[in-house]
């Protein structure tokens, strides 16, 4: 049993080790994923310089002033050191201070909301958090998805993202950021492929009873490939009216892929002044 | 250096051997009440969040009257003063002044209170309640939750009148005094800040 | 389980929406616990009526203002909510290592169960195994450390700790009737709302964190004022024990925390109650607020939780380095700047609401900035180490393994503080792990650490060394095993919360991590058996000094356990290290000329009195019997008021008892010479 379990440790640890290039957020398909990575190597990077030296002295100074070792220098009163007072402020102050640069650029480059592209080369999609399945719908195309997206590599894709139901997260792990979903208020995620693959996309906060099924597929496709899959989502028998949609509100876990030939433009727009009245604040 | 001078302020009481007990309740208290004060401070912090979310129902500048709030404040700020000459009367140990006093402050208290359950229920009726939405539900959390303090506050000076009744101005009942004192100018100022946010900007 | 016949809308008027259908019996997990907890309970107290002892309980422990007795009941409560929440990490550990599936049903508990059991694992955690730790710690050492005879206000002390009971009470209530929240530990609305939530389980979380939290506050308030006014003549504010420093920083940060936390209840509970709509999705509620508020006091939560332990970590490393506490100045500083970044970086826990790309910077930068005095903190215990003599009890094992761990945890930390990198961490088991590294390796060692250090003191006999050095090393271990794969798997895209997932590559880690949770259990069972050991070897392991680890501060000048009214003679304060100072300069342990009658507070009923009838209020409120409701808060307002009249509630030690339990003591002294170990 023991040894079994020593196998099992050993052989995952290489698996990590070797295979650690495998990592979703460390291999991602898409330029936000891209410079997350970038950012999340840079930061350990710069806390290394701080984090290496005291890892080292957790270890050699207990080691070294240790009772039994009688040879080391023994200074009780000793309390006080304006070097060494000055190092211990000013280098972490130094380290944040590159840090503070950096968050305060990536905050800004990196913001969701920020279009990675032209706005008419942007596919808009917009992305409903139900209970507990997703809704997708794309306005120019006029179809609508549960579960299931495609979207053209190398082209901005800006999600639009609401809920009709409690909080959730939008987040598609190999592309890059989430964004939280809430009724009555519409968020902006803007994402881009820049590799063909299915993407894992997942709500990332715990929404009730069926938010482990809370997961969709996103297909990058080339252009081609993208239009093959509208094409074959509008020869879908179904239609997203109000009684389907009704339908789809109601609780339900592990809901499959379904396709909708046509919808409402107005739809999303629709979802989220249900809430916030037309009059929309005021 | 201020910590130093902090110190010294705070070290004084040491000069004593035998522990200053009714010191240490009138600044607990005062700690107490700087936790009240961020209490409000969240209510009306949620106030301000949701100080336009009519959601299309009924409108504070449609309901509130401020000749009516006017009225209120002057109770209550009356009541302060009040207390205040009750509190004069405690330390000379004038016990009668003290209670008569009191007793003023208490129907002071009352009335305030009548008249703010008296707004409760013209609001209510007029259609705003604290289901009506989110900006009422806030109105009525925020000014009820001033109100209720003053109802206890209420209960508290009924029990003080039992108290001194039974040891008349010992000193422990002088620093419980001080306390409830403390605690009716604290909900004065208070309701200063509700009159100002709630009422004032409410109409403008 | 969530039973579909507790959802009731018309509640009975006299036992409102309580029925028998609310006991799970249907349930094969709960059940047998039921029959266990019951069965032991009964024999609990048909042994404590056997014997009895139920007037010695009552006398010594339940009414008791003593802050050393009331500490030792914190810190027991604790334990045994510490194997209630790590029964739920375990569960929860088992159903994600088997829980590879495509749709639901997978592993051994449906969400129903499973979501309650992580709500429940959070909550309990935090609010009823950390904060009784830091609480029962704080109770017992920081009267000690300022040369204080009790705290300010004892029977505020004494009601404090009731209400934090009556929490843990409730909840346990809920494993047995009803259902816990399903939520996440913060119940975020709308999903806490009634209309997602229509069960009883948000309302036992509302009612059990409420009444600890009003517990709480007071705490706060009592120990403020305590350290503030109650020092010994002499101890200025820079010469007391840092542990005292944390504690007054973590109590600041409970006044000004917890009437947010108590607000933010309210307001969710009078949305659940009478239908308001501060947090609904619909005519104007706003659920972004309710996240601003919670982690508004979430986040000096977590400072609380951290700071006290800092301190503990402090005591420990000058005490067995032989040495003074290197640059004291900055570390006070260092903790009071702390203390005051904690109540500014709330926003980082939302980083993905969707706030603008400068206020996240602003707060992201924000929190970078708590890792600088963090960081100047970790220099300074090492360089207190640097040029000492460092001797590796058991509680500088935790320290040491602290030191290592908790930079980890900082590291990971400021990751998640940078929000462009936190919005593809957030919300992952990166931050589970990370969250996890810094309270276990920072707070929990910080608790055990000090358990260690200060047992003694408490009980008047050490606790077993080696075997405090094993579970040390298994919690290491462990700790390692469980949270490290976490790490990776957050990396890998895995997101908190899941009850089963369809990602195989996932299980590995998932088995290491669950292995790793194993060890922590059985670093958790020698830590019990070590209890037990030292208990049973108590007279082999007696501390008769009250020194036994040649300490430095004012807490070992007294006997182990301290005589009631700790110091006979109030003692003058030199320096920092006054113990230490004392036993250098020869004039530890003298025989003072006469002693003086003390003054002290006289147990009361009110406490637990008043806590039993906010139980059963808060039960009342639970299940809507308004009744009992009603009943439970008159009888709370009249106790109170009762209390108030009640006289004599202190009275004056008599100089010839003081004379008779010191010369005791002195006699130890004289015996096991204490002072001639400071020497060597």
């Amino acid at each position: 049993m023991l040894n079994k379990i020593i196998k099992t440790v050993v052989i995952c640890t290489l698996m990590v080790t070797l295979g650690g290039c495998e990592l979703a957020l460390f291999d991602p398909k898409g330029p936000v994923g891209e410079q997350a990575k970038l950012l999340i190597i840079i930061s350990v990077a710069l806390m290394l310089i701080v984090i290496i030296p005291v890892i080292f002295m957790t270890f050699y100074f207990p080691y070294k002033y240790r009772t039994s070792n009688k040879k080391a220098v023994y200074k009780p009163h000793w309390e006080h050191s304006t070097k060494i007072e000055l190092i211990v402020w000013l280098v972490p102050c130094l380290i944040v201070i590159a840090l503070a640069i950096v968050t305060y650029q990536t905050s800004h480059s990196l913001d969701p909301r920020k279009p990675l592209g032209k706005d008419e080369d942007t596919v808009t999609i917009q992305v409903v958090a139900l209970d507990w399945k997703w809704l997708f719908i794309y306005p120019e195309q006029q179809i609508a998805t549960i579960n299931e997206i495609a979207i053209p590599v190398n082209k901005p894709i800006e999600f639009l993202i609401t809920s009709d139901t409690v909080m959730n997260s939008f987040f598609i792990p190999r592309l890059g950021s989430q964004i939280y979903a809430m009724a009555g208020m519409e968020n902006r995620l803007n994402l881009m492929a820049s590799e063909q693959g299915v993407f894992r996309g997942m709500s990332a906060n715990y929404s009730g009873f069926g938010f482990s099924g809370m997961k969709f597929k996103t297909h990058a496709l080339d252009q081609v490939g993208f239009e093959q899959w509208i094409s074959k989502v509008k020869r879908s028998p179904l239609k997203l009216d109000e009684k389907m949609y009704q339908m789809l509100s109601k609780k339900t876990k592990d809901h499959a892929i379904q396709h909708f030939h046509d919808v409402d433009p107005l739809h999303f727009k629709k979802t989220i002044e249900k809430y916030t009245g037309v009059q929309s604040g005021k | 250096m201020t910590t130093a001078h902090h110190d010294a302020l705070i070290d004084t009481h040491h000069e004593h051997e035998h522990h200053d007990t009714g010191g240490d309740t009138v600044f607990g208290f005062w700690i107490y009440i700087m936790s009240d004060c961020l209490l409000f401070a969240t209510l009306f912090a949620t106030y301000a969040v949701l100080s336009s979310s009519f959601a299309g129902q009924i409108t504070a500048k449609e309901l509130f009257d401020l000749n009516f709030v006017l009225g209120e404040t002057a109770l209550l700020l009356f009541s302060s003063f009040t207390f205040g000459m009750a509190m004069l009367y405690a330390n000379k140990k004038q016990m009668k002044g003290m209670i008569a006093w009191l007793c003023i402050t208490f129907l002071l208290g009352l009335s305030f209170l009548g008249m703010e359950l008296y707004e409760f229920y013209h609001f209510s009726h007029e259609g705003a309640t604290p289901q009506t939405s989110a900006y009422w539900s806030a109105f009525y959390a925020l000014v009820a939750t001033h109100g209720l303090h003053v109802f206890a506050g209420l209960i508290w000076m009924l029990v003080l009148f039992a108290h001194f009744k039974r040891d008349g101005i010992s000193e422990e009942n002088l620093v419980r005094l001080s306390c409830l004192s403390l605690f009716w100018h604290f909900l004065d100022v208070i309701w200063i800040c509700v009159f100002t946010v709630v009422y004032l900007m409410g109409v403008m | 389980m969530v039973n579909k016949a507790t959802i009731i809308t018309d509640p009975d008027s006299l036992t409102g929406k309580l029925t028998w259908d609310s006991i799970p019996l249907h349930d094969p997990v709960i059940l047998p616990v039921m029959i266990a907890v019951i069965l032991g309970g009964l024999a609990l107290l048909i042994l404590i009526t056997k014997m009895g002892k139920w007037q010695y309980l009552w006398d010594e422990w339940f009414t008791s203002v003593d802050h050393k007795k009331i500490g030792i009941m914190y810190i027991i409560a604790a334990i045994v909510m510490l194997i209630r929440g790590f029964s739920d990490a375990l569960m929860m550990r088992a159903q994600q290592a088997f829980a590879t599936a495509d749709s639901v049903g997978a592993g051994f508990l449906p969400p129903e169960h499973y979501d309650q059991i992580f709500t429940a694992h959070g909550v309990i955690m935090i609010f009823f195994v950390a904060m009784p730790l830091v609480v029962g710690l704080m109770n017992i050492v920081v009267p000690l450390q300022i040369g204080a005879r009790d705290v300010a206000f004892p029977f505020l002390n004494s009601l404090s700790f009731w209400l934090f009971v009556v929490g843990a009470i409730l909840i346990n209530i809920s494993l047995f009737l009803g259902e816990f929240a399903a939520t996440g530990w913060l119940a975020y609305p709308p999903l806490s709302g009634i209309e997602y939530s229509p069960w009883v389980g948000v309302d036992y979380w509302l009612w059990a964190l409420q009444i600890s939290g009003i517990g709480t506050l007071l705490t706060g308030v009592n120990f403020f004022v305590t350290i503030l006014r109650m020092r010994a003549p002499g101890m200025k504010l820079m010469q007391m024990p840092v542990f005292t420093w944390t504690s007054l920083c973590a109590n600041v940060l409970i006044i000004a925390s917890f009437p947010i936390l108590t607000v933010t209840l309210t307001l969710l509970t009078l949305d659940r109650y009478i239908g308001t709509h501060f947090f609904t999705n619909d005519l104007g509620g706003n659920q972004m607020m309710y996240v601003n508020l919670i982690w508004a006091w979430g986040h000096p939560e977590v400072y609380i939780l951290i700071l006290p332990a800092f301190g503990i970590f402090s005591e420990i490393t000058a005490t067995f380095s032989r040495k003074r506490l290197f640059g004291y100045t900055s570390l006070v500083w260092a903790t009071a700047a702390i203390m005051v970044l904690a109540m500014v970086v709330w926003l980082h826990h939302f980083f993905t609401m969707g706030a603008g790309a400068s206020v996240n910077a602003f707060f992201g930068i924000a929190t970078m900035i708590i890792s600088i005095p963090t960081g100047v903190k970790i220099f300074n215990w090492l360089f207190t180490m640097y040029k000492g003599r460092v001797e590796f009890t058991a509680s500088m094992w935790w320290t040491c393994s602290f030191l290592f761990t908790f930079t980890i945890g900082g590291m990971t930390g400021v990751m998640l503080a940078i929000p462009a990198a936190d919005f593809v961490l957030h919300n992952s088991l990166f931050l589970i792990a990370h969250f996890h590294n810094v309270i276990i390796g920072g707070s929990v060692f910080g608790y055990f650490a000090g358990m260690t250090y200060w047992f003694s003191k408490a009980t008047g006999f050490t606790l077993d060394e080696n075997l405090g050095k094993i579970a040390c090393a298994l919690w290491t271990v462990g700790f390692f095993f469980a949270f490290m794969p976490l790490y990776i798997l957050g990396f890998n895209g895995m997101t908190r919360r899941l009850n089963y997932y369809d990602n195989p590559d996932w299980a590995p880690m998932l088995w290491i991590a669950a292995f790793g949770a194993m060890i922590i259990f059985a670093g958790i069972l020698v830590q019990l058996y070590q209890i037990y050991i030292s208990i049973r070897d108590r007279n082999k392991n007696r501390d008769l000094t009250g020194d036994p680890w040649n300490g430095r501060t004012l807490e070992w000048t007294t006997s182990s356990p301290p005589p009631f009214y700790n110091f006979a003679i109030m003692p003058k304060i030199h320096d920092r290290d006054e113990h230490y100072y004392k036993k250098e300069h020869g004039i530890a342990y003298e025989k003072p000329d006469k002693y003086a009658p003390i003054h002290m507070p006289k147990n009361t009923w009110a406490g637990i009195v008043i806590s039993g009838f906010s139980l059963i209020m808060g039960f009342a409120c639970i299940w809507h019997i308004w009744w009992m409701a009603i009943f439970g808060f008159v009888g709370i307002v009249a106790s109170w008021i009762i209390y108030s009249f009640e006289r004599n509630k202190d009275y004056y030690v008599q100089v010839n008892e003081i004379e008779k339990i010191e010369s005791a003591h002195l006699a130890d002294i004289a015996e096991y010479h204490p002072i001639s170990k400071a020497q060597s």
